[in-house]
């Protein structure tokens, strides 16, 4: 799948939510989509998902294509038939994207039919062999019960076989482990991991948890206010990474072999989306920012595939602080 | 430090519903279930767990918000597990608490300045107005914000900030500990690094005892001076933060610490997840309630619970001494030495440094 220069913004307001974002998902790739709230990485996957309400959102550019076909974004609906059928997504929280009045074989079966059609028993069984697939004890049982009687965990799976029941090309997960426990969120990340290479599916996973990114991902973006800053390969940028930003987060993020040790920052806040700076919009925040930021810096190679938005790269070799 | 003991539980016990009826039976369910442990004065200390293992009625029930069914909590040596009235008042002074959704721990129809000079009208009845209102601007420089931010109200900031916000009305009575349940977990990370260092000053400077309540062991390791494990409403494992990070001897300890998903680990190797999920606290398991996750289980552990025991660093596990690992001391993350000179040149800018551009005549706009 490949995205191209979406750039968006909600009706009524004089800014961008998101500026030409592009993202590319080979087969069998895992992408993740890193940054803090207001970045624009859940506006980003619901544009790709074609959830964005028409009447509330503008597209000004983008272009997408999966396999062989193409849309452009600005002009163009994505069909239905695309959603939960090539294009597959799965939510932070279970429990709320689950319908409480149905049981969970119901639930699943209805996403089958509705793509391909055939028998209730059919789309049933099918129900039951994905249940299987993603780990869950007792599947014939569990097709009869509800969402509540399903631990957060139990609910993620569902979700994820609900996802995957139509054996989709790309399924976008939009912080699928941030509501869970941590020995509940690995034995998530495994599970998305195995189907990936039993599926051969591209993955786009938002998060923002450095530590998955580096745990998951064969690629990263990494977005601030509706802009990639940086993005490339997963050792590549962990490895070298180059955007201020980048390194902020990671700067920021408490070390095991360091404890104790006082945590860099990134300064301030997150400005609203009415309150972006034009050109870099990280520059407000920026400890290096110049007068010259005020130009948006464009994503370029620094290394093959490792792309960085900024006009001092490396910034070793742009500055010098002196204490 | 000094290793005088200002917050006690012995045996804390707390089990929620009576039973039902003969009809409907409901089995209480044991949130707490003989807890005890020693906070010592002046450090941080860690309750560790997931979800539903009672750590967040462990923490209400040392500061007497809630009441034990049965055992003791003591606070500079007196009981007050059942404090009433001036008693009790006097506690509130002494301790605070802070909450992890700086969203809806905040009344939105009270100004800052009302919010933080609350608890000094309350505990500090004789001081006048003018007094109270410097000391709130006092408070508001302690935490990182403005004197002139007192007239506003919480929406007008930004998550942050609010945590800020709780902290200043926190130190209002000047309370000798202060208890966080989940301080920072509803924070973006550049953020939540802002309020860990604050906190970290704060019990500097206060000379504060701080209790953290957490999840993200990354925090908590930097955080604390000692943690405690908490699985299905008891500790299974309790000792010095580097103790229990670099030696975990409690099998749930370690499958806690190997799920951690760290920047060093780009390796994707497949670890010793536990498998399952934690039963129920209504009905927990017979002996070791740890068994029925446990890749050590032998059938001891499924009849006889076991006892924390050792010095310091401290065990619930018959056979830890079998299971023990080599300590593992964590890796720093993989980094190209270019790489680290830009971590460098941003943590000194980002702590009073000045950013000189080397390129022709480019000008510094600091903010």
């Amino acid at each position: 799948m490949v995205l191209s220069n979406l750039t968006l913004r909600f009706k009524g307001q004089e800014n961008d939510v998101v500026q030409d974002v592009s993202l590319r998902v080979r087969r069998g790739e895992i992408l993740c989509v890193v940054g803090e709230s207001g970045c624009g990485k859940s506006v980003t996957s619901m544009a790709i998902m074609g959830l964005l309400p028409k009447s509330a959102t503008q597209i000004s550019s983008g272009r997408m294509q999966i396999s062989s076909d193409e849309w452009h974004l600005v002009t163009d609906r994505l069909p239905a038939a695309l959603r939960g059928n090539e294009v597959a997504m799965i939510f932070q929280e279970p429990m709320t994207s689950l319908n409480p009045a149905f049981r969970i074989g119901d639930q699943i079966a209805e996403v089958v039919q509705r793509h391909r059609g055939g028998s209730r028993s059919a789309a049933l069984d099918r129900a039951e062999v994905m249940l299987q697939r993603v780990g869950i004890a007792n599947p014939t049982q569990r097709l009869r019960e509800y969402p509540h009687q399903l631990s957060g965990g139990m609910r993620q799976r569902v979700m994820i076989a609900m996802a995957l029941a139509n054996d989709p090309q790309i399924l976008i997960a939009d912080e699928p482990t941030t509501a869970l426990d941590v020995t509940i969120q690995t034995q998530i990340l495994d599970l998305i991991g195995d189907l990936r290479d039993e599926t051969g599916m591209g993955t786009i996973m938002i998060t923002h948890d450095l530590g998955v990114v580096a745990e998951i991902a064969d690629t990263v973006a990494v977005m601030y206010g509706g802009q990639i800053v940086e993005q490339g390969p997963v050792e590549e940028v962990f490895r070298n990474p180059q955007h201020p930003y980048t390194i902020g987060l990671m700067s920021a993020m408490p070390r095991l072999d360091r404890p104790g040790e006082r945590l860099a920052i990134v300064p301030g806040t997150v400005p609203t989306i009415s309150n972006m700076p034009d050109g870099c919009r990280f520059r407000t925040r920026c400890a290096f920012a110049t007068s010259h930021c005020a130009t948006r810096p464009q994503l370029t190679d620094v290394a093959p595939e490792h792309g960085v938005a900024c006009h001092y790269v490396p910034l070793e070799k742009h500055v010098v602080v002196s204490a | 430090m000094s290793h005088d003991v200002i917050l006690e539980a012995v045996d804390v016990v707390k089990h929620f519903g009576d039973g039902g009826n003969w009809l409907s039976p409901k089995p209480p369910v044991q949130a707490v279930d003989g807890v005890s442990l020693k906070i010592r004065r002046g450090e941080t200390f860690a309750i560790v767990g997931e979800s539903g293992c009672g750590k967040s009625t462990l923490a209400r029930l040392l500061m007497r918000l809630l009441e034990p069914t049965a055992g003791n909590v003591l606070f500079d040596g007196a009981e007050i597990s059942h404090a009433k009235g001036a008693k009790l008042k006097r506690l509130r002074r002494d301790m605070q608490f802070i909450f992890q959704d700086p969203f809806s721990s905040l009344n939105p129809r009270m100004s800052v300045g009302k919010l933080v000079g609350e608890p000094l009208e309350v505990h500090a009845p004789d001081m006048n107005a003018d007094d109270r209102r410097a000391k709130v601007a006092e408070l508001l420089r302690k935490v990182g914000l403005r004197p002139e931010h007192a007239g506003r109200y919480p929406h007008e900031f930004s998550g942050g900030q609010r945590q800020r916000i709780g902290i200043a009305r926190a130190l209002a009575s000047g309370p000798k500990l202060i208890i966080g349940d989940e301080p920072v977990s509803a924070l973006d990370v550049s953020v939540q690094a802002q309020v860990i260092n604050l906190l970290g000053d704060l019990r500097r400077d206060l000379g504060l005892t701080l209790v953290v309540i957490a999840h993200d062991l990354s925090v908590i390791r930097h955080m604390s001076d000692r943690v405690a494990v908490m699985y299905l409403g008891r500790i299974v494992e309790i000792g010095t933060a580097q103790q229990v990070f670099a030696t975990p001897r409690h099998p749930y300890t370690q499958a806690l610490l190997s799920a951690i998903p760290s920047m060093e680990g780009t390796s994707r190797d497949k670890k010793p997840a536990v498998q399952g999920e934690m039963p129920s606290p209504s009905d927990p398991p017979s002996g070791c309630r740890f068994h029925t996750r446990c890749p050590h289980v032998q059938p001891l552990c499924k009849s006889q619970s076991p006892k924390l025991h050792g010095q310091g660093h401290q065990v619930a596990c018959h056979f830890w001494q079998d299971i023990a690992m080599p300590p593992t001391e964590s890796a720093p993350p993989n980094r190209s030495d270019r790489a680290e000179a830009r971590f460098a040149l941003y943590r000194a800018a980002t702590t009073g440094g000045t950013v000189i551009h080397q390129d022709k005549k480019a000008t510094t706009e600091r903010t």
